[in-house]
């Protein structure tokens, strides 16, 4: 099959408020070949839906993130962002990568689940003292992730207030000029370069101290490469988990059996938090777009060299070819090899530790407020590249 | 000279980060990677391959001696 002529469609699908899988991404799966879609800006892109093109697109080396960066890509705003690593091809990613990779693995992240789990008692405890409503986002989900990659790079936590504004701009899909999202990212470089030269005066045992070494000693990296890297770290190393404990919360008192189910039971949460990675559609819509770097026949269309193509992943997450009950929030699959985390050489690099965060914050919800409900509305985030509560009241 | 590469496949999570890096050594073929071939030419990116991978799951050898993942 070759392209169609039919007008592309508009794109992302997902509605901003709630965390539904728009529709026409099961029409999509089902369809024959792949969907042309168009964003609101840069050029129409292939759109994968289907567990298996997701993976080949995203595992195969013939896709390119780097060539993205000499093409009009199709995004949401007219920013045309800088993605650091995220926009790399081997080898210059894996030169990056391997200099980070050691402080995610799974062993050296589980030496820190009694320090998450504290975290996570001592703000249930001053929600509890300080009484009901209070906000789930503000007093818990973000507090976690923020305190623990906080600890892990060196960055003082204090200053949660500051980049929490910095790290919404720099996720932010339209809400702000080219002007605004250029002075946001220097602000946010300048903050990173004071702490670095701190470290570089005071070295300290974390791991901004381990990349300035890795500078400074190996030359393994340039400056400005720093500076995004541990940017970066910060940034993801926070907001995707922020807005999954919430999303997770969200989905489990919707079924609220399932709720009940690991109150009784939180044996079952790690299984639980692996299914609610699958099941969440946390992307407003697919983003950083893979480049075929050659004719690459996906899901029976042939994708030329140089063309785009996009991975829903959460709508590759819900495909029933790989998964059975697709639709449906259960806590016994056997296997569950969702792409929750991506695939390939940009998988989640802090998958180990974002897994972790979850885990602990869900168990500590679980068995410390049993009784846990909404209290009033959300507010959801607009206009970001994930989706989640801005605000969630909730009472117990 | 040769390296010996293995694969974990209980702890393997099928992240795809090998395969991705060195088709020419790991495939993902099912649900969790495997080598394409147990011996290797020695080349930095298999080391690489063993110190990314997010379970730990790769090991390297040269001659019995493990060489990575590096410490």
């Amino acid at each position: 099959m070759t392209a169609t002529h039919t007008e592309p469609l508009s794109y992302p699908f997902n509605e901003e408020a709630g965390l539904d899988l728009n529709e026409a991404y099961a029409a999509a799966r089902e369809a024959d070949g792949l969907v042309r879609v168009k964003m609101t800006y840069g050029e129409p892109a292939w759109l994968a839906t289907r567990y298996a093109d997701a993976r080949l697109v995203l595992g195969d080396r013939r896709f390119s993130r780097a060539m993205e960066k000499e093409k009009d890509a199709p995004r949401r705003s007219p920013v045309v962002r800088d993605g650091g690593i995220l926009q790399m091809d081997p080898p210059d990613h894996t030169r990056l990568r391997t200099l980070v990779a050691k402080a995610f693995t799974m062993r050296r992240v589980e030496l820190l689940r009694p320090r998450v789990a504290s975290l996570a008692s001592g703000l249930i405890a001053d929600m509890k003292a300080a009484g009901a409503p209070a906000d789930l986002v503000d007093a818990y989900a973000l507090p976690i992730p923020v305190a623990v990659i906080c600890e892990l790079l060196g960055v003082p936590v204090a200053d949660r207030p500051k980049f929490r504004v910095w790290s919404d701009a720099a996720l932010s899909t339209s809400g702000l000029t080219p002007e605004e999202f250029e002075r946001n990212r220097e602000e946010l470089r300048d903050y990173m370069r004071g702490l670095i030269a701190e470290h570089r005066v005071q070295p300290q045992d974390d791991l901004m101290t381990a990349l300035i070494e890795a500078r400074d000693v190996r030359d393994r990296l340039t400056e400005l490469e720093l500076v995004d890297l541990c940017v970066g770290i910060l940034v993801a190393g926070h907001e995707t988990t922020a807005s999954q404990i919430p999303n997770f919360v969200y989905a489990l008192l919707d079924q609220h059996a399932q709720w009940e189910r690991l109150c009784a039971d939180p044996d079952l949460i790690p299984a639980a938090v692996e299914e609610l990675l699958r099941f969440v559609p946390l992307g407003a819509g697919a983003g950083f777009p893979r480049y075929a770097t050659e004719d690459v026949t996906v899901g029976g269309v042939l994708v030329r060299a140089g063309e785009p193509v996009l991975v829903a992943v959460g709508a590759a997450n819900r495909d029933r070819l790989q998964f059975d009950d697709a639709d449906q929030l259960r806590f016994d699959r056997a296997e569950n090899h969702h792409l929750g985390f991506g695939h390939g050489v940009h998988h989640c690099l802090g998958a180990p530790l974002a897994r972790l965060e979850l885990q602990e914050a869900l168990r500590a919800l679980a068995t410390e407020l049993p009784g846990l409900h909404l209290a009033g509305d959300i507010v959801w985030k607009t206009q970001m590249l994930v989706r989640g509560p801005r605000s969630m009241p909730i009472g117990w | 000279m040769s390296w010996h590469v293995e694969v974990d496949e209980h702890t393997c999570i099928g992240s795809g980060m090998c395969a991705a890096l060195m088709p020419e050594v790991f495939t993902l073929d099912g649900p969790v990677a495997r080598p394409v071939t147990s011996s290797v030419e020695a080349d930095e990116t298999v080391l690489d391959a063993a110190d990314s991978c997010p379970a730990m799951a790769i090991t390297v050898t040269d001659g019995g001696r493990e060489i990575g993942p590096r410490p």
